[in-house]
């Protein structure tokens, strides 16, 4: 498929492979943290792992939606969509995060709750205009990437004059998660976490841009390479962060070029600032509370904010204690490391979010990788 | 069908098939669903077994093996490209009959009708059976119709029951494969998933792609003809090749190694698949089947079924190995490794 497959040859990959092999100095090793689940995704699925010298490691970061969204959110969510005369709409994955409970929109729905999964904001909007005596609540979760279309969303509900359409809005930010992460004293104290460089994220960085990571790489002196999230564009991306590395540079370095552009999708940073405002505070899963971390929907569209209509409470609800999602989502472990991966936690039945959604480390792991973990059965061919 | 299926013609107003619906006193027991019968369903599988109007259908048996399997539809939309409930309820038991390699011989089909339901839309998909039932020479020999309340039901729920006979000397079975088999593919992946997931409301996307349902058991005669001693045949339904496999490495207590370069996909279905996030291995197929020999006869199958029309884009995808954790694991175009693990729970699309 065009524009599809130049990003997957194989002979391209085991190219930039023995790049990789020959520059990458033997004495050292890399740790470098992949921040998008997308890219998670990606390593997983096209085994990048077996095209890198053993010392090149790649730490999966908090980049993925479902599995940042605290336990506290989704207990709200629940009980939006348990309200008599509401229909809640989210994307697939959010509706098969577990409560600590082991409730989950999807059992709601099984009980009787109205959900509806959607691939799109605007069809809860349509969903909206077909069902006027409903109130319809749209669930938004995600980094900057898809608030766009959530303010698009708010903007047509307005428009079409709708008074039975709300957000509850969830949306949260990249950079402040990166910065949080640098900060935490994990990585900069005890050397918990090394953390040579980032593979900054690709579809987030379509829309803020590159420029918001230049601030990293100056302070924290750690490399940023944005790629797509193609498997050659993640080898790439390697390839570059090492011949920074090696060549004791530390800046933002762009990958995805036919995609992102210093300063992004102006129009959408735009249409953001105009619906939606920074949060004072935000939890985030396994990071805690993180300041100015996530957007809310500003007080002149209050009409669309499903928390003003609601009055939702805020929850804090601790996760379960034997799952190490916080730790797996901070790089401190690993989906092996967590006493309950792929035995207690599996796709099937999730205890943390990282097992929820195909981006998350654990899922990723445990759908793509596991073979690792027992050295065993090798090909005849190939 | 009910004995009560025998209505004076001259005295009794057709079923308006054009019009008409569905009404609760279609599953009464009484005339309205003796003239349902005899107008719809008896006209349309029209055979010697039917028009005696038992309950049951009473056939000679064989001498040998035999094997029977049941299948329920109830998939939405009822009518897709490539064809419709019916043609896939007649082609899905065939299917699961012939991969056993036994000939189908007769079927049963079991109609469970919503009230409201049209009429019209069911002539189609009786028709559309018959037409299924009459290519693959397996003809329909019994049934039975309910009704339910409105809302109880979603149209149409089919089930249809089959028997084949299984000829002599043919053991295939999914506990059959081995270590250093191959494993083969009938054709292109995802086909029936992608033409179905098309038509879905929400899913505004238009493709040329259509359902791959088919009676395979004509292909599996030639196969069986050219390389007697096939050790597995499977046709990957719901949860696609992966999860197929994954069955087929449990049963087997084998491992396998899937070649993503040697996977036939179509491009229109590799396109959709990665618009919606998804994984062609994972897509329903109804037309197409896995077989696993020996890597001597794997030739010979190979060219068995390129020269039947319902398998000219057979290929070898992968091995089997030998493996206590049952792994199917593929080798990616990319040149790494990954497990292709069993489907959790539905396909969902991807969030960004």
């Amino acid at each position: 498929m065009k524009y599809i497959d130049e990003f997957r040859t194989g002979t391209l990959a085991q190219k930039i492979a023995t790049k990789i092999a020959s520059e990458a100095y033997t004495r050292r090793d890399y740790h470098f943290m992949e921040f998008c689940g997308g890219h998670t995704h990606a390593i997983s699925r096209f085994g990048i792992i077996d095209l890198l010298p053993s010392n090149v490691h790649m730490i999966h970061g908090p980049g993925c939606p479902v599995c940042v969204l605290p336990i506290g959110r989704v207990e709200n969510a629940i009980r939006l969509a348990q309200t008599p005369g509401v229909i809640l709409c989210s994307y697939g994955d959010m509706l098969r995060i577990p409560t600590a409970s082991g409730m989950s929109l999807l059992k709601a729905k099984a009980q009787g709750a109205d959900v509806r999964m959607v691939y799109s904001s605007v069809e809860a909007i349509k969903i909206a205009q077909k069902n006027p005596q409903h109130q319809v609540v749209f669930f938004a979760i995600g980094f900057e990437t898809t608030t766009p279309p959530t303010a698009v969303a708010i903007r047509q509900a307005q428009a079409l004059g709708l008074n039975n359409f709300t957000v509850f809005c969830n949306h949260v930010l990249t950079p402040s998660a990166i910065s949080h992460i640098l900060q935490s004293a994990e990585v900069r104290q005890f050397g918990l976490v090394p953390l040579d460089g980032f593979i900054g994220p690709a579809h987030v960085s379509v829309v803020i841009g590159s420029q918001p990571y230049e601030y990293f790489a100056e302070e924290f002196q750690k490399p940023v390479v944005i790629a797509g999230f193609e498997p050659l564009d993640v080898m790439q991306a390697i390839l570059m962060l090492i011949r920074q590395i090696n060549a004791g540079r530390a800046e933002v370095e762009n990958e995805f070029t036919r995609a992102v552009l210093p300063k992004g999708n102006l129009k959408a940073q735009l249409l953001v600032a105009e619906i939606f405002e920074l949060r004072r505070i935000f939890e985030w899963r396994g990071l805690g509370l993180v300041p100015y971390s996530a957007l809310k929907i500003k007080s002149c569209y209050a009409d669309f904010d499903a928390e003003q209509r609601f009055q939702i409470p805020a929850l804090s609800i601790a996760d379960n204690k034997a799952c190490e999602c916080g730790a797996i989502l901070r790089g401190v472990k690993r989906p092996q490391d967590c006493k309950i991966f792929g035995t207690v936690c599996t796709p099937e039945n999730p205890i943390g979010s990282c097992m929820v959604s195909s981006e998350g480390a654990c899922a990723a792991h445990y759908s793509y990788g596991r073979f690792r973990d027992t050295n065993h059965a090798t090909s005849k061919e190939n | 069908m009910s004995r009560r299926g025998i209505i004076k013609p001259g005295y009794t107003r057709s079923i308006d098939l054009k019009n008409g619906c569905i009404e609760m006193v279609h599953g009464s027991g009484g005339r309205a669903m003796a003239q349902l019968i005899h107008q719809l369903f008896l006209t349309a599988f029209n055979n010697e077994y039917l028009r005696k109007m038992n309950d049951q259908a009473c056939f000679q048996s064989f001498n040998g093996r035999m094997v029977m399997s049941t299948d329920s539809h109830v998939i939405t939309p009822l009518f897709f490209p490539g064809g419709d409930i019916g043609s896939l309820s007649v082609h899905g038991t065939i299917n699961d009959i012939a991969m056993s390699g036994a000939k189908p011989c007769y079927l049963a089909a079991s109609f469970i009708l919503e009230e409201g339901f049209p009429l019209s839309d069911l002539k189609r998909i009786v028709d559309s059976m018959a037409n299924a039932a009459q290519a693959a020479q397996v003809p329909i020999i019994t049934g039975d119709t309910k009704v339910v309340e409105k809302g109880s039901g979603d149209g149409v729920f089919i089930t249809t029951t089959g028997i084949g006979m299984v000829p002599e000397g043919i053991n295939i079975s999914s506990e059959n494969a081995r270590p250093g088999d191959k494993i083969l593919v009938s054709g292109t992946l995802g086909d029936h998933g992608i033409a179905i997931m098309a038509l879905r409301e929400n899913l505004s996307f238009h493709t040329s792609i259509i359902s791959d349902t088919a009676a395979l058991h004509d292909l599996v005669a030639h196969m069986i003809a050219a390389v007697p001693d096939i050790h597995v045949l499977r046709d990957p339904t719901r949860g696609g090749v992966a999860t197929t496999l994954n069955e087929i490495a449990l049963q087997s207590s084998v491992g396998m190694m899937l070649y993503e370069n040697k996977l036939p996909i179509r491009e229109q279905v590799y396109a959709a698949c990665e618009f919606l996030g998804l994984d062609p291995l994972y897509i329903a197929n109804e037309g197409k089947l896995i077989a696993i020999c020996s890597a001597e006869d794997s030739t010979n199958l190979l060219n068995a079924m390129r020269a039947h029309p319902l398998g000219e884009n057979a290929a070898i995808i992968g091995e089997i190995l030998e493996d206590t954790h049952c792994f199917v694991q593929m080798q990616t175009r990319f040149g790494g490794k990954r497990v292709v693990d069993w489907l959790s729970g539905e396909q969902l699309p991807r969030i960004c």
